[in-house]
């Protein structure tokens, strides 16, 4: 059994290098190829299979996960066409993106205060749905337009947004509990 | 090369041979070992047709190790050398355990605590190695023949610490390890596969010592762990605590001998039990002063002393189901697993929390054991191709301590295993050549409220200017939830690959001494261990041999030749045989004998590699 290490994870799962990706398809592939190579597959194989298993395993599981989030997808992709997305480096956003996230957080504050589970819920619901329209956009840049650096940016206002969910997440979390 | 494919005792490779493969629940307060016998999965019983055995183990002055309900009898009257919920201990330090009421004597130890009995000074994983023996012996004397391996459950918020320890103990308990399981994967897939279910579903895992709860999501032939969560240091003993702290309260008493607490404890369990049928008890003890404790007990009033334990355990379910990014409403079934779920507040309040009656048409007692055991079936090659598919996660994240005595994580909770993830450092002065890496298992924020896994120093790392060196760092865990720490420089490519050995761990040779010292047949064990490394040795030396007469055979004559061919067939005859110090000195005799070949081939390979060249050139 051979397992090439220099794929990447498309090839892996034997899928269009796309940001709109079939997600039904790439859990299919995922189980199927995990079936195949788990660990468990190999309990009572010699130490080297059981290595490329762990190994090959481990590879599928990184993969998986790259790809079924949408931001680690998009960051994937544009790393796989030349492009870093400079999360950490670039900090330079745009004023009105930057005041909007001021008020997601007093909004996010406001609920958290007021013990308003509903409140917050409904941010989240608000949040998820700014989420899925940048989304989109990624889609059309990346996919369609082929236009990298403009992808780079919504995949660094898509942290913020995931910055977002979490606090929201906590903060219901911590007037439930 | 089929000598080379001497395995592990016992690890037989013919084909159509049903492998002997057991599961086993090592349980806080009872442990149970199972297996599968024409498709269906049994526990199997004792002499007296029992299939529990008591977590107890008591060691006696004159060396005796009694296991089972046998020690059970005794705990009353010798508690401190009757030990009792070691799972408690695993992998743990006595600042861990403070805070639980035990009549032992405690031996602090770096990592792990050690109990002082009248048999000696026992370690948690040996007295765990006891109870795995005890199944062991069981399971080998009930199937008739010796065990391929055995997967071996385990909470699934066990830590590092505590996983490594059990895996130790059966190694200990010269088990051959499968696999360690969670133990609310086990019960789904016994669950699972018993009705044929589908969809999310909830393992609510309340045993005698530690509480587990995972989210998993089946499918046609496959079990995917989603999130799990729980406590490892809560269960039904602590509901029995809470009687005991009661009556204690109730008698007007502060402090008992570690008899009496023993005795009262041990009430305080039957009561509790008692309260799962009846709505009222009575809990009698005569303590050793002679006073009476008679007290009666209300089913109310044991839910007011234990409500807030309830309470504790419905936040890791809220969190796993968070964790999930799933709510109540997703969820289609609850699973009860754990004797302590007998309880009729624990069963309320999760068919509250849930809106719906949880699951309990299997055992709770025997459920993990048995899914263990169909685990087992699949990983010892015993199924055709109705395999399933077990995709488990990791139950806390893994980080390194970085500046300020903070945790950076490095592989979040609820990662699917086998998991890998690579970090980077550099130096923060000039000329640096170490660096100090600490690794921590946990949520927290600071260090300190995080497990330390383990310290390690990375060195010759080459001077460089500060932030220059590129250190990355391998954290690999693998299918039993172990993790695996490896370091690299890579502007230089200077490896320091480090196999980290926890500190709480026992090192390979730890294990050895053990062994030889504990095991009834150990002495069969080491001979085959010998022979069979002598054989592995002698085999590739007697290739290579080979391989050198067919290229370089030229450089002999017949005269010299006859003495090394001699000695290699004495050597392949050898190796048919079980000698192992035979194998070992013919094959020393056979590297004495092609010493000159050997310097020979040397000089060729030298000429040949020079030839062609000028002197500059080289």
């Amino acid at each position: 059994m051979n397992f090439d290490f220099n794929q990447n994870h498309f090839d892996v799962f034997q899928l269009p290098a796309v940001f709109a990706l079939d997600a039904k398809a790439l859990e299919a592939q995922y189980r199927a190829l995990q079936a195949t190579w788990h660990p468990d597959r190999f309990a009572g194989s010699d130490d080297a299979q059981k290595r490329l298993s762990l190994q090959v395993a481990t590879r599928l599981n990184e993969g998986y996960q790259t790809l079924k989030s949408p931001v680690s997808r998009a960051r994937y992709l544009l790393q796989l066409n030349g492009v870093d997305t400079q999360e950490e480096t670039n900090t330079a956003m745009p004023m009105d993106f930057l005041m909007n996230q001021m008020i997601w957080r007093e909004h996010i504050a406001e609920g958290k205060a007021s013990q308003n589970v509903e409140r917050l819920e409904e941010l989240n619901h608000e949040l998820r749905e700014e989420i899925g329209a940048l989304e989109d956009e990624l889609s059309r840049l990346i996919d369609r337009e082929s236009r990298y650096a403009d992808a780079a940016m919504i995949v660094r206002k898509m942290r913020f947004m995931e910055k977002l969910d979490q606090e929201i997440g906590n903060a219901i979390e911590s007037v439930l509990y | 090369m089929a000598l080379l494919q001497i395995a592990e005792p016992g690890m037989s490779t013919a084909p159509h041979q049903h492998r002997l493969a057991v599961g086993i629940d090592l349980g806080t307060t009872n442990s149970l070992v199972a297996t599968v016998r024409s498709g269906s999965a049994l526990c199997l019983p004792d002499h007296e047709g029992r299939s529990l055995l008591p977590s107890v183990v008591n060691y006696a002055a004159d060396g005796a190790v009694v296991v089972g309900r046998a020690a059970q009898a005794r705990q009353n009257k010798d508690p401190a050398n009757t030990v009792v919920s070691v799972k408690r201990f695993m992998g743990r330090g006595l600042k861990d355990i403070a805070e639980l009421a035990t009549p032992y004597r405690f031996v602090d130890e770096p990592g792990m605590l050690k109990l002082q009995t009248a048999g000696g000074i026992k370690s948690p994983v040996e007295v765990s190695a006891d109870i795995l023996r005890a199944l062991k012996d069981r399971a080998e004397e009930s199937l008739g023949g010796e065990l391929v391996g055995a997967v071996i459950t385990v909470p699934a918020y066990f830590d590092d610490a505590q996983r490594q320890a059990t895996k130790d103990a059966a190694r200990l308990a010269g088990l051959n390890v499968l696999r360690l399981l969670n133990e609310p994967t086990a019960a789904a897939i016994a669950y699972g596969l018993d009705n044929g279910a589908e969809g999310t579903y909830v393992v609510y895992d309340l045993g005698g010592g530690t509480f587990d709860v995972s989210v998993l999501e089946l499918t046609r032939g496959l079990f995917e762990v989603r999130a799990t969560s729980g406590d490892s240091q809560l269960g039904g003993d602590d509901f029995d605590h809470r009687i005991h702290c009661w009556a204690m309260e109730q008698n007007g008493l502060s402090r008992l001998n570690a008899q009496d607490s023993r005795l009262l404890l041990t009430r305080a369990r039957e009561a509790k039990e008692a309260l799962t049928d009846h709505d009222s008890t009575h809990l009698t003890a005569m303590l050793s002063d002679g006073q009476m404790v008679d007290l009666e007990l209300t089913e109310a009033k044991f839910h007011e002393l234990t409500a807030h334990l309830v309470q504790k355990t419905l936040l890791p379910v809220k969190k796993a189901l968070r964790d999930a990014k799933l709510t109540v409403a997703d969820i289609k079934g609850v699973v009860l697993v754990g004797g302590a779920t007998r309880m009729p507040q624990v069963r309320r309040a999760v068919t509250e929390l849930f809106g719906k009656t949880p699951l309990t048409n299997l055992d709770p007692d025997k459920v993990v054991a048995l899914g263990a055991a169909m685990q087992a079936d699949v990983l010892a090659g015993n199924k055709g191709d109705d395999e399933w598919l077990l995709l488990d996660v990791i139950p806390l994240s893994l980080g390194l301590e970085t500046m300020g005595g903070l945790t950076e994580k490095v592989i979040p909770r609820n990662s699917t295993i086998p998991t890998a993830r690579a970090q980077e450092f550099t130096t923060y002065k000039d000329g640096q050549t170490a660096m100090a890496i600490h690794v921590l298992q946990g949520e927290r924020e600071m260090v300190s409220d995080c497990r330390s896994l383990a310290r390690f120093e990375l060195r010759g790392i080459p001077p460089m200017v500060a932030g220059a060196a590129r250190i990355r760092v391998t954290f690999q865990v693998d299918a039993d939830g172990l993790l695996s720490v490896s370091a690299r420089e890579l502007s230089t490519g200077v490896e320091a690959s480090i196999a980290v050995k926890p500190s709480y761990g026992l090192s390979d040779e730890e294990i050895g001494r053990m062994l030889s010292e504990s095991m009834t047949h150990a002495a069969d064990d080491m001979t085959a261990r010998k022979l069979a490394e002598a054989k592995v040795e002698a085999i590739s030396l007697v290739q290579a041999t080979q391989a050198a007469l067919e290229i370089d055979g030229h450089l002999l004559d017949a005269a010299e030749l006859g003495p090394i061919q001699a000695v290699l067939d004495d050597l392949r005859q050898h190796l048919a045989g079980s000698n192992a110090d035979l194998i070992r000195t013919t094959a020393e005799a056979l590297n004495q004998a092609t010493v000159d070949f050997a310097g020979r081939r040397m000089d060729a390979a030298v000429k040949r590699g020079l030839a062609g060249h000028k002197i500059g050139e080289l």
